[in-house]
């Protein structure tokens, strides 16, 4: 890569900060708890608007896996989330009105959060819907993982985002508050994955399953991208380029091995699909506040009122992190 | 009693060290702790407090303490050196760290010395027997200076390295010096560490050992080999390192592999892993007696991390996978079969096929209206799309996905100059692919096809140039592709021999005789239709020779042919 390229990308890096700093502004804090945050926790940053049924699972799930404080950036619930998560002691909680588009879907916000609490933490930026399974995850919390990756000098953990579903219409099993997910939306594609790379950022670019097939069957350049790095021990300098997806300095995106081995990685099992989603594509739809002008809500919305169904004979039902492990859809890397 | 002390290094999670020290200073045996002098005052106070109730624990002299340079050394030696003094009763020194956990009670440990009472556990291979150093630097480590740390000061270390390679420096050994290497864990009878450490050439050795690099794998492991009378060369520490030459962890999970180790001490334990603490630290653990040392089952765990984080799994493309073109080790994962012309010339061949070799056998899977699976599927193994559009955006991983989805079951497709040839070239670099080609047989649909003459002649010159390519391409040095050529007029003059040749790797030494025939479509005036191919003025030259006369070629029935009745 040449010089005058790498500039390019400082620049881009410069001005994400900047805008993230500007952005960040409309930020106005709920409840600030940061100030119990220890030097070695680990933390994770979420943005998110109506999601109070899925936050006990939510919160839950991430504690016993080691998460030590949360901070929520809430764009303007009407539903409780707020109020829910300022009552939990170990979230801290800001909120906006200010547009989600604008905000590059909620990065600026995020990006400003990082820089003022993640500096020299491990973060883990997720959405509500996104669970992280890890090797060893059953038996090992995220700080075993985060302490073995700082003795091996690595600075990013590689996610693959796997859209989980139920059998059957995702309407037709109600989830309630508290209640695992996966319960219901247990399904998956195991593979049927296209795998770019992105040269300019050094990043994978992941498109497939459920969604690519059901509703990107002839445009499936268009379908959305997989690929997520939701855990890095944070610098100040760092930030997000787009979503989870990729971030700069760009050698953070190298959380694949180009030599043929494997490097550690894990999965966010993504509980889109249950029947929650079918009130919140109509809403997002109405908002237009999603990627590509909401392109995948409305192909969404299209499939719903048809009665959608990802499951085929084919699905693989989830079991455990092993399993994804031998579907090749996870590795463990060297870490035994 | 005692006749094993302690020595252990520390330097993090000093209450875990604090924990095992005190196991090990109750069960009477003496322990000096090096505490890293980067380890604050009041925690370093705490540990001494933590500790201050038994009689048997001396803490040394502190150094500040760098991974790979002179300091382990020195903070060992400063640390023997006290155990010695202080400790007469002491017959070997055992060099532990902070994050070591004892697996076997002390009791068996000091039986096991003490039928041993003059043995030195170090291990100590000459430096052309090893193969785990890192950098490449094995044994430079003893004819070049390695005055910059590696940790902190990367490019001048590599710098200074490439100086003196540059101008062939080579250090003077000090006379009585063999390099040997090894695990930096020993345990060492009084008589060898005290000679060691009493050499009236100290000095001069660790004059020398102060500039070489990682010395604290060589400096013991060498100078044992001159005083010690009997060396067993292994570590009685379970220390395991990974490709980057740090110790791999032991977790909660690992608990019952370490149990079955029958290791005395392993290394290195996370220090939240309270069930590993609790259980191996709990007075009531017991270990299988006399059982010898056995790490080879956490030996097998290990290597097998490494070899999937250093070769991976073969025709796996993920998001923690992605090899450089030809890095692969294997494009794709499994052997798979390609036919190209065979359902062309035979009527109903897939299904022929798929009964011959009992498997599912997939249609032309590069259609340019759908990829044909097996049973005409839309969704197929790793739910799989048959939408061309999809396949079509990347084919190279289409193929590789339905491979690994399909592991443990031979795929067979078709393959055509009217499909998509984009996976061609990928087909042909890869060894796990079968690909056997009749040219020209595209011809023989063309030839009972219901279409204008021109159609047909454009259509023969377009499938003609795409498969000339194709051929070229397995032709091609890089091709490593099991490739079968046939031109039309040669494969059906031995149809049966033919297909039985492809069968027969296929199956490999199972492999069936073929006793039911495909029926090959009827070519008469075949050898017509290519002349007024030709008259037309394109020549159709791939399928070979076929004689123009009216009756064509006709290939012979399956009754005509005896061997067929086997």
């Amino acid at each position: 890569m040449r010089a005058v390229e790498r500039y390019g990308l400082r620049l881009r890096r410069k001005k994400f900060l900047v805008r993230a700093w500007r952005k960040g502004r409309s930020l106005l804090e709920v409840v600030d708890r940061t100030a119990k945050i220890k030097p070695s926790d680990a933390l994770c940053f979420v943005t998110l608007r109506n999601e109070r049924v899925r936050l006990p699972f939510f919160l839950e799930y991430y504690r016993t896996k080691g998460i030590s404080h949360f901070l929520f950036v809430d764009n303007d619930s009407d539903d409780g989330t707020r109020e829910f998560l300022a009552e939990q002691v170990d979230c801290s909680v800001w909120t906006t009105e200010t547009s989600y588009k604008r905000s590059r879907f909620g990065m600026d916000w995020v990006n400003h959060l990082l820089r003022r609490h993640g500096h020299g933490h491990w973060c883990l930026v997720v959405d509500p819907d996104e669970f992280l399974v890890y090797p060893f995850c059953d038996t090992r919390p995220i700080p075993a993982l985060t302490d073995w990756l700082d003795a091996s000098s690595v600075r990013s953990f590689g996610a693959m985002l796997l859209d989980m579903y139920p059998k059957g219409p995702i309407s037709a099993q109600p989830y309630s508050a508290g209640r695992d997910p996966f319960e219901i939306a247990c399904w998956f594609d195991a593979g049927n994955y296209t795998i770019e790379r992105n040269w300019q950022f050094g990043n994978l670019w992941i498109q497939g399953g459920p969604r690519a097939r059901s509703f990107f069957a002839e445009k499936p350049d268009r379908a959305p991208a997989l690929n997520k790095i939701p855990l890095i021990k944070w610098d100040k300098s760092f930030c997000f380029a787009s979503s989870t997806h990729m971030l700069l300095p760009r050698g953070l995106n190298l959380v694949y091995d180009e030599w043929g081995g494997e490097k550690t990685s894990g999965i966010l099992l993504h509980a889109k699909f249950i029947d929650t989603f079918t009130a919140k594509a109509a809403e997002e739809l109405e908002r237009r506040q999603h990627y590509a002008n909401s392109a995948e809500y409305r192909a969404y919305h299209e499939g719903l009122h048809t009665d959608l169904d990802f499951w085929t004979k084919w699905s693989e039902r989830y079991i455990n992190w092993r399993q994804l492990e031998i579907l090749g859809l996870m590795s463990k890397g060297n870490w035994a | 009693m005692s006749t094993v002390g302690f020595v252990m290094l520390c330097h993090t999670a000093l209450h875990r060290a604090a924990q095992v020290a005190r196991h090990w200073a109750e069960r009477d045996c003496p322990v000096v702790i090096h505490v890293d002098k980067a380890v604050s005052r009041p925690e370093f106070e705490g540990l001494q407090k933590a500790l201050s109730d038994l009689e048997n624990i001396r803490f040394s002299r502190r150094h500040r303490c760098e991974w790979g340079t002179w300091s382990l050394v020195a903070a060992s030696q400063t640390a023997s050196e006290l155990m010695l003094a202080q400790f007469p009763s002491v017959r070997h020194v055992y060099l532990a760290s902070g994050s070591c956990l004892p697996l076997r009670p002390v009791e068996e440990l000091r039986d096991y010395l003490a039928v041993r009472p003059m043995t030195d556990f170090v291990e100590s291979v000459t430096t052309k027997d090893v193969d785990w150093t890192i950098d490449g630097l094995n044994a430079e480590r003893f004819h070049l200076r390695f005055p910059f740390s590696w940790k902190r000061h990367r490019f001048m270390f590599d710098r200074y390295v490439e100086l003196q390679r540059s101008v062939g420096f080579k250090r003077r050994l000090p006379a009585d010096v063999v390099p040997h290497l090894g695990s930096q864990w020993w345990c060492l009878t009084r008589q060898t560490l005290s000679a060691i450490l009493q050499d009236p050439a100290r000095r001069e050795h660790d004059a020398y050992f102060r500039m070489v690099w990682i010395p604290d794998e060589s400096y013991y492991q060498t100078l044992a080999r001159n005083y010690s009378r009997q060396i067993e060369s292994r570590s009685l520490t379970l220390s395991k390192f990974d490709f980057q030459g740090k110790p791999h962890v032991f977790y909660d999970d690992h608990l019952h592999l370490l149990k079955r180790s029958d290791c005395f001490v392993a290394r290195k334990i996370w220090p939240k892993a309270n069930r590993l603490f609790e259980t191996f630290l709990d007075p009531n653990h017991t270990g299988s007696s006399m059982a010898e040392p056995a790490p080879g089952k956490i030996d097998r765990v290990f290597a097998k991390a490494l070899e999937r984080r250093t070769r991976g799994r073969a025709g796996l493309y993920m998001h923690s996978r992605f090899p450089n073109s030809d890095w692969e080790n294997g494009k794709t994962c499994a052997p798979y079969s390609v036919f190209q012309g065979f359902n062309d010339l035979f009527e109903d061949f897939e299904a022929w096929l798929s009964r011959r070799l009992g498997t599912r056998v997939h249609g032309n899977l590069f259609d340019p209206k759908k990829a044909r699976f097996a049973g005409d599927q839309d969704i197929y193994a790793g739910c799989l799309s048959s939408s061309a559009a999809i396949r079509d955006y990347n084919p190279q991983r289409f193929i590789s996905s339905l491979i690994w989805n399909t592991r443990g079951e031979r795929q067979v497709f078709q393959f055509s100059p009217r499909d998509t040839q984009r996976p061609g070239s990928f087909m042909a670099a890869d060894a796990n692919a079968q690909i056997s080609v009749i040219t020209g047989a595209w011809a023989v649909p063309l030839f009972a096809a219901n279409r204008d003459f021109a159609s047909i002649r454009d259509e023969a010159a377009r499938l003609q140039k795409r498969e000339m390519e194709f051929v070229n391409t397995l032709r091609h040095v890089r091709t490593r592709a099991e490739v079968r050529i046939w031109t039309l007029a040669e494969f059906v003059e031995e149809p049966m021999e033919n297909l039985q040749s492809i069968l027969d790797v296929m199956g490999g030494a199972t492999a069936v005789r073929l006793t039911e025939a495909p029926r090959i479509a009827s070519m008469e005036g075949f050898g017509q239709f290519l002349q007024n191919l030709k008259n037309q003025g394109m020549n159709p030259f791939i399928m070979g020779d076929f004689p123009t006369t009216p009756t064509g070629a006709q290939p012979p029935t399956s009754d005509s042919r005896p061997y067929l009745v086997r």
